[in-house]
């Protein structure tokens, strides 16, 4: 799983099934497709060659532009030490070194790609940042190089949001690192770093990620968990992709999930959920602030039932309004001749 | 949402069709509108790809960019998308008609009437989403602070003609768009979703396809909600949607599968165009320039053509509700913010600023509020359906005149102040001293709430809207037996009808965005440009 999965999984941090498949590592485009539900969610290549195209401008010449982006006076005398090693762990361990070096070392530097480990669900996740840069005064400042425009100085919300989250798992994992080096801080704000307006050229602004980080631990804490919800699943269950759909539908729908909207753009199951919630009559599947105003009715045909007057105690405030609201809609529809 | 609206959704789901929201059309529409369906590039911020243009649904101006990261190509798009929307927008310029607006005198500092013109009708352009309206936005914000070389002759990539002139009216348009009600710049998608619910969340309801499949479902469909998921993520044997999304951004499995392939093969026509030794080579290597061109021309067609057909059919299907009698008031604002751009434009004032002056941007917050009350009070009362919604709430109610007892102020000249006792079934929020509203003739005329007495009646006491004798003018007091809808809400909030918004003011007069100590406005720098720039 990488940072941008765990970070999704604030967007719906209520889900079971979620959480379940993703502390289990299961890929859920794969299973999502096996389910025959499977969401476009390929990346255009022109927006991956340009996210590329990007990052390297903004490195190149050892990082200097990045680093004068932080302030840094003199970029070119900044250390910028190889992260690069063989496997996961070993990367890990070589940003681990790395790190405690510079902070002894009280010098910037500049750490390109480097790797780190974060325990979910008891098996380690390893995320690799675009940069981290150490300062002088031993803070260490996660960097994450996007390539939408920051325009007239501010740049789409929703995205700031989602690298926001992103960066978030990186400001955890560091933590790890840092609780182990003496005089180490991590910064709880993060340097993110767009194109200018239209241009190529790179431009950044500190981003606070404190509350997407009290999210994100919250969510690692259930994500503890998993074991128990696995647990609680029928013996012999799995989420092999290879399996027959009926069985996949039947594995899948032994976990509880709690389908909204918003998970369309979260989740990869979010078609198969929302297929699941229809077919129930779930009214969250009209929107997750639809539920609140419905009082214990929990689907299309009681609701409906209830506001038409063939269910529901009328002496309930939730009936009474329904009908009420139903009396007013069919007056004004009838008067307009609809 | 109001609990109505809610319903609505769930008889959507039920039904299988979209049901109403509004009972009129609630947006004045053009009889000549533009559609514009813009295509960006992936990861690029907002470099074009491509766009259908026009005003005539059966022949669209398609505009491409073969190669979106070359400069010369975009500049020749813009300069082509100027020529398609330029006349089009200049087209209501000079019919006019005169009009008065209150202006406060620089010199005196007092308000006074000045003769202005007021366009009789303005120019409309319809996009297909709530992401084609940000992108005329951007459309406009890469280029009107773009310089042409007759403006300056020492500048590096001079913009062709017109380019910064389509940029500002473009920005203007994308600033119009965020002022609740207005309606020169429109999506498809906002239209459709103010007018009908259907049985799935608002969300989805971005998708115009999907929106389109529950309203104006095709022929023999089964139920929206299956039309609605083919429209979505139908694809065909090679994995293409067979309704493309409606832009500006591609598919991804569009990008990788077709049109990546294609700019390359057209990169390698280039290339041995360039190459070419002799004339007779060059001559076939154009060709083969050409047709790779018109490949990527015809695969942007046909990821457009679908979404522009949907627009017009929107547009169709708008257009079967009569509009709202108090649209055609805020299509009079409308025109006020076209001829007062117009004007600027002609007067020669510099584009529109990056960022709003502090007092210019408190002013378009208050207009919009203002705005935001204004509309909702006038669709309140153009329709009942939406009045259903503020009688839910306590906001108005409907009530049956029972008795009326002539009274008057007190004072040296008496007044009329009839108390005017109702009944009602709705639950109006009244706990004492409230003013509620009625519609008159198209006037408004308040009372106050005085009390409840038994019975569930209510005692109103009718304070304007009867003339200026002791007796009220004839038919301005309520009568016994008439059924009268009363809100809590004003329905003009803050007066002053049909004035050019704070925004529309002249900067000369609403205060300049950037001056210098001696009052001179200091038109804002173009972007910085580098050879690697997007736009
Ligand atoms: S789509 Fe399904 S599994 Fe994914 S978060 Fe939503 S409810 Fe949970």
């Amino acid at each position: 799983m990488d940072a941008r999965a765990l970070a999704a999984l604030a967007a719906n941090p209520g889900c079971e099934r979620r959480a379940l498949l993703d502390g289990a590592g299961v890929n859920k485009a794969v299973l999502a497709q096996a389910l025959g539900s499977s969401m476009s969610y390929g990346q255009s290549q022109f927006a991956f060659m340009r996210g590329n195209a990007f990052e390297a401008r903004v490195k190149s010449d050892g990082g200097t532009e990045l680093l004068r982006l932080l302030g840094v006076e003199d970029p070119a005398a900044a250390r910028t030490p190889d992260v690069s090693a063989a496997g996961p762990e070993g990367r890990t361990a070589r940003t681990a070194l790395a790190l405690r070096e510079a902070t002894a070392e009280k010098a910037w530097t500049l750490l390109d790609h480097p790797m780190l480990a974060l325990e979910v669900a008891g098996t380690p996740a390893y995320l690799e940042p675009d940069a981290v840069v150490v300062h002088p005064d031993g803070r260490w400042t996660v960097v994450e190089i996007k390539s939408f425009p920051m325009l007239d100085g501010s740049a789409d919300p929703a995205k700031v949001g989602a690298a926001a989250r992103q960066a978030a798992v990186y400001v955890l994992a560091l933590e790890r690192v840092a609780e182990q080096v003496a005089g180490a801080e991590v910064g709880r704000s993060v340097l993110l770093v767009c194109p200018k307006d239209f241009s190529n050229l790179p431009t950044g602004s500190m981003v606070d990620v404190r509350k997407q980080r009290a999210v994100t631990v919250r969510q690692l804490k259930r994500m503890r968990g998993v074991a128990e919800l696995a647990s609680a699943l029928p013996p012999g269950t799995t989420f092999d992709p290879s399996c027959e759909p009926s069985e996949l539908v039947a594995a899948v729908e032994a976990v509880g999930a709690a389908y909204a909207p918003e998970c369309l753009s979260a989740c990869e199951l979010a078609f198969h959920c929302r297929g699941r919630a229809r077919t129930s009559g779930a009214v969250e599947a009209l929107g997750r602030g639809v539920r609140g105003e419905l009082g214990g009715l929990t689907t299309v045909s009681e609701v409906l039932d209830a506001a038409e007057g063939r269910a529901g105690d009328p002496s309930d405030p939730t009936v009474a309004a329904l009908r009420r609201a139903a009396a007013l809609r069919a007056e004004a529809l009838r008067g307009a001749g609809v | 949402m109001s609990l109505i609206h809610t319903l609505a959704r769930l008889e959507a789901t039920r039904s299988g069709r979209a049901q109403p929201l509004a009972t009129v059309r609630h947006r004045h529409l053009s009889e000549r509108p533009m559609v514009v369906v813009p295509l960006t590039t992936a990861g690029e911020a907002g470099a074009p790809l491509g766009a259908l243009v026009g005003t005539d649904r059966d022949s669209p101006r398609l505009l491409v960019v073969p190669q979106p990261r070359d400069r010369d190509l975009r500049f020749a798009f813009l300069a082509e998308l100027a020529e398609a929307v330029l006349p089009y927008l200049d087209s209501y310029a000079d019919d006019v008609e005169p009009a008065e607006r209150n202006e406060t005198d620089p010199e005196t500092k007092k308000r006074v009437k000045v003769e202005v013109e007021l366009c009789r009708d303005a120019p409309q352009i319809v996009v297909p989403s709530r992401a084609g309206i940000a992108y005329v936005r951007l459309l406009g914000r890469s280029m009107r602070f773009r310089r042409t070389a007759e403006q300056d002759p020492d500048t590096p990539y001079p913009a062709p003609p017109h380019i910064p002139l389509l940029g500002r009216w473009l920005t203007h348009y994308g600033e119009r768009a965020r002022v609740p009600g207005a309606s020169l710049l429109l999506s498809a998608t906002d239209l459709l979703a103010r007018h009908w619910a259907t049985g799935q969340s608002n969300l989805e309801d971005q998708h115009l396809g999907a929106l389109l499949a529950w309203i104006d479902p095709p022929v023999g469909a089964e139920s929206g909600a299956e039309a609605a998921l083919r429209a979505e993520s139908g694809r065909d044997a090679a994995g293409q949607l067979v309704c493309p999304p409606a832009g500006p951004a591609t598919d991804p499995a569009f990008d990788n599968a077709l049109l990546a392939p294609a700019i390359d093969a057209y990169d390698l026509a280039r290339q041995r165009l360039a190459a070419a030794e002799d004339g007779e080579t060059a001559d076939e290597r154009f060709g083969e320039l050409t047709a790779a061109e018109r490949r990527i021309r015809e695969l942007l067609a046909a990821q457009m053509r679908p979404t522009w057909d949907a627009v017009w059919q929107a547009l169709d299907v708008m257009r079967k509700l009569p509009e709202g009698v108090r649209a055609g008031e805020r299509w009079t604002r409308d025109r006020w913010s076209y001829t007062s751009h117009r004007d600027r434009v002609r007067a020669g004032e510099p584009p529109q600023p990056r960022q709003d002056s502090a007092v210019g941007a408190a002013q378009k917050l208050a207009s919009r509020e203002t705005e935001q009350a204004r509309l909702e009070a006038q669709e309140a009362l153009d329709d009942p359906l939406v009045m259903a919604t503020r009688r839910l709430a306590g906001e108005a109610f409907v009530s049956e005149v029972v008795d009326v007892e002539m009274a008057w102020s007190e004072g040296k000249r008496p007044s009329p102040r009839p108390l005017v006792t109702v009944t009602t079934d709705d639950l109006p929020q009244l706990g004492g001293g409230e003013k509620v509203h009625r519609s008159v003739d198209g006037k408004s005329q308040s009372a106050e709430f005085v009390e409840r007495v038994g019975g569930g009646r209510l005692v109103l006491r009718v304070v304007n809207g009867m003339g200026r004798s002791k007796e009220p003018a004839p038919g301005s007091v309520p009568e016994v037996g008439d059924r009268i809808c009363w809100t809590l809400f004003e329905h003009e909030p803050r007066g002053g009808a049909q004035l050019p918004d704070p925004e529309e003011t002249p900067w000369t007069h609403g205060g300049p965005p950037d001056a210098a100590p001696d009052g001179v406005l200091l038109p804002e720098r173009p972007d910085p440009v580098t050879p690697e720039d997007l736009l």
